[in-house]
This record gives C-alpha cells, sequence and structure tokens, in this order.
C-alpha cells in the first residue's frame, strides 16, 4: 500500500528526554516510517517508551519532557513537508497538525474525556478548532460521526456525559473526536488495552473500518501481539527507548530476527502447545532507564549475548537484505564487528 | 435538575425550623420571663407600668404557657410579621436594630468573598501551571502567612498605614459626617472607599486558602488523561486550561460559598470591634453579654439561616457545574 512518493511520515533519530544532566532517554534515536494507509505496530513492554514515542510525534510530551533530537518529516495534505520535531509545541504551526491531520486515541476511556463536558460538545470543540463551521453545523457532522464509530443512537448520546456511558461506549465517543477532521494519520496508543476482549475485537474492527473507508494511516501502539497480528502492516519492536527490529507482519512472526523479538513470541500462551510447562518468559525486568546497561541495553536478559561483545559495544541498525532492520551484534556484518571491536573502546 | 432542586430545597427548610426551635430553648434558658424582668426594670427605674400594656406583651409572648405555645407565638410572629420581639437592653424592637447591621454585614460579606475570588481565582491557577517559579513559590509563602497573622493585628497595621499615609478616617464603614445622613451616592461612595481594609483583613486568610486548594486541584487535574486527549485535539494552551482542568478544579471554589458566608458573619467578631465596624458580630457578642435574649436569638437564627441559604447556593451551583454531581 505504500505510496511511491514520500512517506506520510518519516521519523528518523528521534530523541525525547526528561530532564537535563543526566536525563531520562524515553525515546532514543528511533527510525521509523510510516506510509499512506499503512498500519504500523510498535509493540514493546511496559516502559519502552511506545507512548512517549506517540506522543513525541504530536509533540504533547508533557514537561519537564522534550524532543531533543531527530527529524519527524510529515507530509502535509496540501504537500508541503514540515518537520514536526522542529516546531514549537506551543505554537500555531504544530496545533493545525493536532487533531486535524494527525489525530490521536487514548489508552483509557474512563479518562481520556473531559468528565464535565457532554460526548457532542467535546467532539464540535474539536471540529470547530480546525473547520470554520457554525455551531449547527458542528452539531450535524458529531451526530454523524457519532454514527460512523457505530454509537447507537447518537442524536441522544451527544448530550450524554462520560460517565453515563459504558467502556466500550466511551472509547468509541473517544474516537469519534479524533476523527471529526478526517486525520490522515491515526495514532491509537493501547486503545484497546483497558476494555474486555469481545469490546476489543469490536474496536479493532471498528478502527480497520474506519480506516478503509477513509484511507488514513495508523500508527498503534500495543503490548499486545495478538492484536499486531490482525492488523499490522509493519512492525516496529521497540526495546528502552529504541527500536531492535522492524519488519513487515509475516517477518516478524515467522522469521523474527533480534533475541528481543524471540523472547516476545516465545512468551505468547498458545492454547495445545508446552501443556503442563511453565510459560516461557524473557527474564528479568526491563532496566530503569536512569541506570542503562552498557553495550547492547538488551543483553543482561538476552538469551544469546555474546560475553565480551554484547556488554561492549551498542549495535549499530543493520539494514537486513529482505528489507527488514534489526539492532543487534549478531546480524552485524563480521567485518564491521571486527571494526568495532578495534575501532571502539 | 428539578428533583435535585426539590429535594435540596426540602432539607433547606429542615435545618432552620430546627434551629428555630434551638434558638428557642436558649431565649429561655435565662432564668425569669422576659416581660416580668422588664416591669421589673422599669418599675425600678420609677416608672409606673400600664396595666393594659402589660396584658397586650402577655398575650404577645404568652410568658408562663407550654413551651410550644410560646414558641408558636414567638416563631408566627417572626414569619408572618417580621417582628422579632423587643430588645431588653437597647428598648427597640429587635427587627429595627438587626435590619441596620445585616445589611452592612451583607454588603460587607459579600465583597469580600468576590475579593477573595477574585485574588485566588488566577494566582491559584498560575501557582500550579508555573510551579517552581518564583511567583508560585511567593504565592505558597503568603499563602502560609496570610492565615498564620491574627486579623485584628493586620486592622491595625491598616489602620496605621490609611491614617498616616492617606489620611482616612480610621476605622467604621463610614466617614464621621456620614454616619447619619440617608443613603445617597455620596454616600455609597464613601463606604467603597471604607470598604477595602475589613474586605482585605476579612480576606486575607480565606484568599490564602483558597489559593492552596485551588492550585492543589488544579495540579490533580493537570496530569489527567483528558488534558492530553484535550491537547491532542489541538486545542491552544490557555484555552485548554480554562476549558477542562479549571472547570473541573472549580468545584470547591464553589462550594466555598457556603462556608465563607457564615465565617465572616460570625467569625469576623474581633476584626469588627477593632476596625469599628457596625455589623452583626459585634452586637452579637454585646447581646450575649448582657443576655439580651431575644436580640441574641434572633442573630443566631439569622445567622444559620444564612448558612443554610449559603450552602444551598453553593450547592446548586456545584450542580449546574458538574454533571456528575447533578446525576447521582
Amino acid at each position: 500500500m505504500a505510496s511511491n512518493t514520500t512517506p506520510l511520515l518519516e521519523i528518523s533519530g528521534l530523541k525525547t528526554y526528561f530532564g537535563t544532566g543526566n536525563p531520562i532517554r524515553a525515546v532514543d534515536g528511533v527510525d521509523l516510517t510510516i506510509g499512506d494507509g499503512e498500519t504500523v505496530c510498535v509493540v514493546g513492554e511496559s516502559g519502552c517508551g511506545k507512548s512517549m514515542l506517540a506522543r513525541s510525534i504530536l509533540r504533547i510530551v508533557s514537561r519537564p519532557g522534550n524532543v531533543v533530537g531527530g527529524v519527524m518529516n510529515f507530509r502535509r495534505s496540501d504537500g508541503t513537508m514540515v518537520d514536526l520535531a522542529s516546531l514549537d509545541p506551543t505554537g500555531e504551526e504544530i496545533r493545525s497538525v493536532r487533531g486535524n491531520e494527525i489525530a490521536m486515541i487514548f489508552r483509557e476511556p474512563m479518562t481520556s474525556l473531559g468528565p464535565v463536558q457532554t460526548i457532542g460538545s467535546q467532539i464540535m470543540d474539536a471540529i470547530r478548532l480546525h473547520r470554520k463551521v457554525g455551531k449547527r453545523e458542528a452539531r450535524d457532522r458529531a451526530v454523524e460521526i457519532l454514527r460512523r464509530v457505530g454509537m447507537p443512537r447518537p442524536e441522544e448520546r451527544l448530550n450524554a456525559y462520560p460517565f453515563q456511558l459504558s467502556g466500550g461506549m466511551r472509547q468509541r465517543a473517544m474516537i469519534a473526536p479524533a476523527l471529526s477532521c478526517n486525520p490522515r494519520l491515526l495514532i491509537a496508543d493501547e486503545p484497546t488495552t483497558a476494555l474486555d476482549v469481545t469490546t476489543q475485537a469490536v474496536i479493532l474492527d471498528l478502527i480497520k473500518e474506519l480506516q478503509a473507508e477513509s484511507g488514513m494511516a495508523v500508527l498503534f501502539i500495543t503490548h499486545d501481539l495478538g492484536v499486531v497480528a490482525e492488523i499490522a502492516d509493519n512492525v516496529a519492536v521497540m526495546y528502552l527507548g529504541r527500536v531492535v527490529e522492524r519488519s513487515d507482519v509475516d517477518g516478524i512472526f515467522h522469521d523474527p530476527k533480534h533475541p528481543y523479538t524471540r523472547g516476545l513470541l516465545r512468551s505468547i500462551p498458545r492454547l495445545g502447545i508446552h501443556v503442563g510447562e511453565d510459560l516461557d518468559t524473557i527474564e528479568g525486568m526491563v532496566p530503569n532507564p536512569l541506570n542503562r546497561p552498557g553495550g547492547c541495553s538488551f543483553h543482561p536478559r538476552c538469551r544469546e549475548a555474546v560475553a565480551g561483545l554484547c556488554d561492549k559495544f551498542d549495535p549499530r541498525r543493520t539494514d537486513l537484505p529482505d528489507g527488514s532492520q534489526v539492532r543487534c551484534l549478531l546480524h552485524e556484518q563480521v567485518p564491521s564487528v571486527v571494526h568495532l571491536a578495534g575501532g571502539r573502546k | 435538575m428539578l428533583t435535585f432542586l426539590i429535594r435540596r430545597l426540602g432539607y433547606m427548610l429542615v435545618t432552620p425550623a430546627l434551629v428555630s426551635v434551638l434558638t428557642f430553648i436558649i431565649i429561655q434558658l435565662p432564668p425569669g420571663d422576659y416581660l416580668s424582668s422588664m416591669v421589673a426594670g422599669l418599675s425600678a427605674e420609677g416608672v409606673q407600668v400600664n396595666r393594659a400594656f402589660v396584658e397586650g406583651m402577655r398575650e404577645r409572648y404568652g410568658p408562663g404557657e407550654p413551651f410550644y405555645v410560646q414558641y408558636w407565638k414567638w416563631i408566627s410572629n417572626i414569619l408572618f410579621y417580621g417582628d422579632f420581639g423587643q430588645s431588653f437592653e437597647w428598648n427597640r424592637p429587635v427587627a429595627t436594630l438587626i435590619y441596620e447591621r445585616m445589611g452592612l454585614t451583607i454588603v460587607l460579606s459579600v465583597s469580600t468573598l468576590l475579593f477573595i475570588w477574585a485574588v485566588a481565582f488566577p494566582i491559584g491557577i498560575y501557582s500550579a501551571i508555573r510551579r517552581h517559579s518564583i511567583g508560585a513559590h511567593l504565592a505558597t509563602f503568603v499563602g502560609f502567612i496570610g492565615p498564620a497573622i491574627p486579623n485584628f493585628l493586620i486592622a491595625l497595621v491598616f489602620m496605621y498605614l490609611s491614617f498616616r499615609y492617606l489620611g482616612q478616617s480610621v476605622g467604621g464603614l463610614f466617614s464621621p459626617e456620614f454616619e447619619n445622613l440617608p443613603w445617597s451616592p455620596a454616600k455609597v461612595g464613601d463606604l467603597i472607599s471604607h470598604l477595602w481594609i475589613p474586605v482585605i483583613v476579612l480576606g486575607m486568610a480565606g484568599t490564602a486558602s483558597l489559593i492552596r486548594i485551588m492550585r492543589a486541584n488544579l495540579l490533580d487535574e493537570l496530569n489527567k488523561p483528558y488534558v492530553v486527549t484535550a491537547g491532542a485535539m489541538g486545542h491552544p494552551e490557555h484555552v485548554l486550561l480554562l476549558k477542562y482542568p479549571v472547570r473541573v478544579a472549580l468545584n470547591p471554589f464553589v462550594s466555598t460559598v457556603g462556608w465563607v458566608l457564615p465565617g465572616l458573619v460570625s467569625g469576623a467578631t474581633i476584626t469588627a470591634i477593632v476596625l469599628n465596624l457596625p455589623t452583626s458580630g459585634p452586637m452579637l457578642l454585646r447581646s450575649l453579654l448582657t443576655r439580651d435574649m431575644y436580640l441574641a436569638g434572633s442573630f443566631i437564627l439569622l445567622l444559620s439561616t444564612l448558612t443554610v441559604i449559603g450552602t444551598l447556593i453553593s450547592d446548586i451551583l456545584l450542580a449546574w457545574l458538574d454533571p456528575r454531581i447533578r446525576y447521582s
């Protein structure tokens, strides 16, 4: 589905740090490409920086965090390119992108909507922020959007408050303002995490359906590999603020390159396999980002780590012949490793 | 909303009714009845007491009759004729004494409340969103100093300053030349020029605590996901702040109406004495000291009614502001 022109959003070397001096490197040199109409999933454990990556794109990282480096080239609807990383996070230009060309839906529908405004007023706010329309027309559009996201009796629900809706309905209400301006990129930050499985499936179907209708691209943040298998075109696996593997969805599931990806896949419970055995897990916890291990940051938990190499050298991005990318010394060309061993301390 | 209002109004009627019974018990507490002490007092001054007058008074207050009869006579006169009885000490109807004082008390309380809101609202918001700025630290400092200094002390300082540097007459709510004149635009102007000292003095503690409440609440709200959502929609920062988190953090602001009104009316007695304010506090204190029971009782009744009304207003405002209250 990738278009032959430049990608919709091309991120390279994105860095989002919290604090100065010895900052927390929430996002530490991420490369990612999203084409028109494409679905890219970002997966990883809690704390790997995937939500911060999402927020960095919209420049809504809360203080003291800030985008400190990298480039995010976004192709606006009029065809001009803009580097989101270089914009003033409170400025007018980024605001005209937020909610308009790039919209975002969030993890917790219970708390992600304003508690004292009606659903309708929040959707209408979003519409009138970016479109010059009167109250009545905004209202008509809000009803139309609520109907599109599958809200029953949308005219009535317009006047409902978030606390009067069930979880699934709230998530629909959450998606509605995001769609109100026909964004070209929808960022979904674990939108199904707080929902029960049935509702999850419904919301996923809804997002796929809306995507097919409007042709928007979706950046889907999740830790649920089942969701990834269902919706992704391409996948980026994140570990400690970095993308350690990037591939199309088949590559991730059938030919995972990075030991971390393989670990994630092994830890999915499956029916009928390994009956009576403990579920395989990745040992240990995500390290404290303030106390990052030297060398490859995954090496203390990696089963395939090579002593004397992985704890010393930080792997670089390696582009593999099948089009995927991986950050692991096991995949670096031998000369490069030798060069590293000789060239760096 | 309608059922909410009806329910609230119902509660509102019950409380003053109970308070009125209590008040009447207090009025009845001192030994001897009002009428005998008045007759005794008049005779002691050598005044011949008219028998018909005594009979009339007996009919009016019903001493010696059962408690509920006396209570009914008292309360029905208040409700139907606005007659609160006679002040023993001043020898005038309580109603006229009270109306003078209550009017000014309400003017003072409302101005103080508005002052508190006007100052605490922007400073509270500011010190929440610029949490580590010098201004915010200053506001926190004042916020602790404010309630710690006794009001009457601040009052004395302000009196000194305004006398020394502004040449204003000190104390009271009017200049001497306006004191006994009927109301006129000039007198209103004079009132306003005198009002600022008591307003600042009385509002200091309330402002300080409200700044802290506003700051704490807003800080809580600012970290909630819906603020991020609103930001992701592309709202400009100030619109976003006022429309979403500040809206929610406003609740305690509104609830203050309930406690600020009675606090100002009753708690400001010492300040009122120091500043020589013609408000209700000093008169209530005096009436209690001299056991002028009808006067004291009437004040207590009015103050509790004001409290109930204040609470009602704040409840209605809260319900209007926050749908979660309205619908549960």
